[in-house]
């Protein structure tokens, strides 16, 4: 029993991550009907706006104090964050809690950045078949490594948790179980939590904003929506920029658990075409369910009883899975009719 | 009709081509390419390139799983030269016969669906071919060592001609001499030759003209009662054991396999190349096949001495800055570059190189006369 929440919770967090850019491909591919390869992309980019951040709010004024000698017997230099200066005690507040306030940082970057990616390329490819969407998004998406790379270097920039969520959490308590029979690090509740409040918060504005039902519609008949005198492509370019964020975001929170180097992207771009299609291109509910149930059976294929009965299943688990849906279900799980039936 | 029978322009492409292949050493000694290790990668890579091309470029269909197939070729080639013999023969037929039954194990599956969902189909079987011989298979492929050649490998074949097994990891030979840097450059070389030619004979083939109908209009091809299934089967099967052609290759060059061969980003780099040099035609991934390995080759070596040197008649302000500048996309930084060049081809000359070869060369003919019309309508026509 605890070893099975144990997986349950491990799955929970990694499908987080899988269904927040799923979601994100999702509504691009919803709404310019364009498919994104350069979505892993946004969401290392995101992860940069935390380091990016992080350099930023620790830049340090260095004063040199004659008086004093550090132990090698040069004179000491005092390294004071600038933060601190200005904000005392605030200021490592602030050092500490870095990546989740990072977020102010990835919302209006991503928000450009999304847009400026729709306006300057992607729009031009409306009309062209997909496969030259993926082309031009995955070049784009090399170009995108290839800058952060110039920037921040090939190595990994790992994170801090702020330190009130550092340790693990007694969730078998929580469950009626012997204390302490299943702990689980706190962060990772804190990213499970935060993929479904942004998750919920996507599906709220597209549900209950006038902005959103307009969306809703032009996703359904785009023509009509024209017609009917919206300037349809200036929403779907703004919904491009919230897909690019809810990326980025997905990108800044997962940093703690995973430093980001710059091709963060490419990994997890195979598995989240891999999560939409099982999920049904252009179906949101599919792409969160898909991502959750992707997450849960790779984290339950990597139990050792598991492996044991079929060796490397966890390598193959989540393509397999994949590749079975596809050839039975054509429209993935919750596909909408029509949409990309082939 | 006799097997060797081609239109006659196709003649002279593949001789202008054979020309081009076997005057390689001399003409890229200029442009600092010219050692053995590169070349062959040229050679090697122009033959996966072009067996992509067949798949792709005919009937439309992308596969972003060809690695796998370099992968499994690559293997079985090492395992030929540990098992049987340290000939290449085998070890390429080996190599394509094995490819090619994984291509049709793997193609009977993913060509089920079209589209994207072909796309991430071929992409998911060459990533669990990847994981699985990063894992479980470790016994076939020696996980992240990569296998290697070793002085107890039983090589039957070799044991059976030779008295006594030697001890000493031998090279790969061919029917009994040695091959050098350039004589591997020059088996490499023929064998693009040879496999050149029979692209070209799909090419002008019904075959060919079939593959090219599924590309323009499946639906209306199934319409008229055609079973589109097994010529794009075939065309799958056809390019995979190019892909392992060319993984055998690799192994006979370097008697090297590792699982890295066998990642998607590696099927992304043949899809650069023949984009980049232009889909569908012949000559096309050749070219882009070697302008990707040129950059990774010989422009990343480039450093910021050399640019002092190329920037030298600058003033001293502007030299720094631009040398800065360049410095940037050159280098490490060469796959900037590479994506670079790709995203614009993509946009402005989606027939890549080829078809801007194409529109310069109409651009001057229209400039010259215009009663080449006829002309122009008889090649449009034979294409």
């Amino acid at each position: 029993m605890d070893a099975i929440l144990a997986q349950l919770l491990n799955g929970l967090d990694k499908g987080g991550a899988y269904a927040l850019i799923a979601l994100g491909l999702t509504l691009v591919f919803g709404t310019l009907g364009v498919v994104n390869f350069a979505h892993g992309a946004l969401f290392m980019l995101g992860a940069f706006c935390a380091v990016a951040f992080r350099a930023l709010i620790t830049m340090e004024s260095v004063t040199i104090d004659e008086t004093q000698l550090s132990p090698w017997g040069s004179p000491l230099e005092i390294r004071e964050p600038l933060v601190e200066t200005w904000f005392g005690d605030w200021g490592a507040v602030i050092v500490d809690y870095s990546v989740p306030l990072s977020i102010v940082l990835a919302i209006p970057v991503m928000l450009i950045i999304g847009i400026a990616m729709e306006r300057g390329l992607i729009k031009h490819f409306y009309k062209r078949p997909h496969a030259e969407q993926i082309l031009v998004t995955f070049g784009l998406a090399i170009v995108l490594q290839e800058v952060v790379k110039t920037f921040f270097g090939p190595n990994p920039w790992p994170q801090p948790i702020p330190s009130d969520f550092r340790g693990a959490a007694d969730v078998g308590a929580f469950f009626g179980l012997q204390p302490y029979a299943v702990t689980y690090p706190l962060w990772r509740l804190v990213y499970l939590a935060f993929s479904l409040v942004v998750i919920g918060a996507v599906f709220a504005f597209l549900r209950f904003t006038t902005f959103g039902m307009v969306v809703r519609a032009g996703m359904a008949d785009r023509e009509t929506v024209g017609l009917l005198g919206v300037n349809i492509d200036r929403r779907f370019t703004i919904m491009f920029g919230i897909a690019a964020v809810v990326a980025g975001l997905a990108g800044v929170m997962y940093t703690p658990l995973l430093p980001p180097n710059y091709h963060l992207g490419m990994d997890f771009l195979v598995l989240s075409f891999v999560v939409v299609v099982v999920g049904g291109m252009g179906s949101l509910p599919g792409a969160v369910a898909a991502g959750f149930m992707l997450g849960i059976l790779q984290s339950f294929a990597s139990m050792t009883a598991i492996k044991a009965i079929i060796p490397g299943i966890d390598q193959i688990i989540v393509y397999a899975v994949a590749v079975i849906i596809l050839l039975v279900r054509p429209r993935g799980l919750m596909g909408r009719r029509g949409v990309m039936e082939a | 009709m006799n097997f060797f029978q081609l239109p006659r322009n196709e003649y002279v492409t593949l001789g202008v081509f054979s020309l081009v292949v076997l005057t390689m050493p001399l003409w890229l000694q200029p442009l600092g390419a010219a050692y053995p290790g590169l070349m062959q990668q040229f050679a090697i890579f122009a033959i996966f390139a072009v067996g992509f091309n067949i798949l792709f470029g005919l009937t439309g269909y992308l596969s972003f799983g060809h690695a796998a197939f370099l992968g499994v070729g690559s293997y079985t080639a090492v395992w030929s030269f540990k098992l049987l013999s340290m000939d290449v023969i085998p070890a390429l037929i080996f190599a394509v016969l094995v490819a090619g039954i994984f291509a049709l194990l793997i193609g009977y599956v993913s060509l089920r669906r079209s589209g994207i969902y072909f796309s991430i189909l071929t992409l998911a079987f060459a990533q669990m071919s990847y994981n699985l011989a990063y894992s479980v298979l470790t016994p076939i492929t020696n996980g992240e060592t990569a296998l290697q050649l070793a002085g107890s490998d039983p090589r039957v074949l070799d044991g059976l001609f030779a008295s006594g097994t030697s001890s000493i990891i031998s090279s790969p030979a061919i029917l009994g001499s040695a091959l050098g840097g350039i004589g591997g450059f020059y088996l490499c070389a023929v064998i693009l030759l040879i496999v050149f030619f029979i692209a070209q004979k799909i090419f002008t083939s019904p075959f060919g003209m079939m593959l090219r109908a599924v590309k323009s209009n499946q639906t209306r091809l199934s319409y008229t009662g055609v079973n589109t299934r097994p010529y794009t089967l075939a065309a799958f099967v056809i390019s995979g054991m190019y892909a392992g052609l060319a993984g055998g290759l690799l192994a006979v060059t370097d008697p090297l396999a590792g699982a890295e061969r066998m990642q998607w980003t590696a099927s992304g780099e043949v899809v650069l190349m023949t984009i980049l040099g232009g889909v569908g035609t012949l000559i096309g991934p050749v070219v882009g096949a070697w302008l990707i390995k040129y950059m990774e080759n010989i422009f990343s070596a480039y450093n910021e001495r050399i640019l002092q040197f190329y920037f030298d008649w600058m003033p001293d302000g502007v030299q720094d800055f631009a040398v800065t500048v360049t410095s940037k996309f050159v280098g490490e930084g060469w796959k900037l570059t590479e994506g670079l060049v790709f995203v614009l081809v993509v946009v402005f000359l989606p027939g890549g190189i080829m078809e801007g070869v194409r529109r310069i060369r109409s651009a001057v003919g229209n400039r010259r006369k215009n009663e080449e019309a006829p002309a122009k309508l008889s090649t449009s026509a034979a294409e």
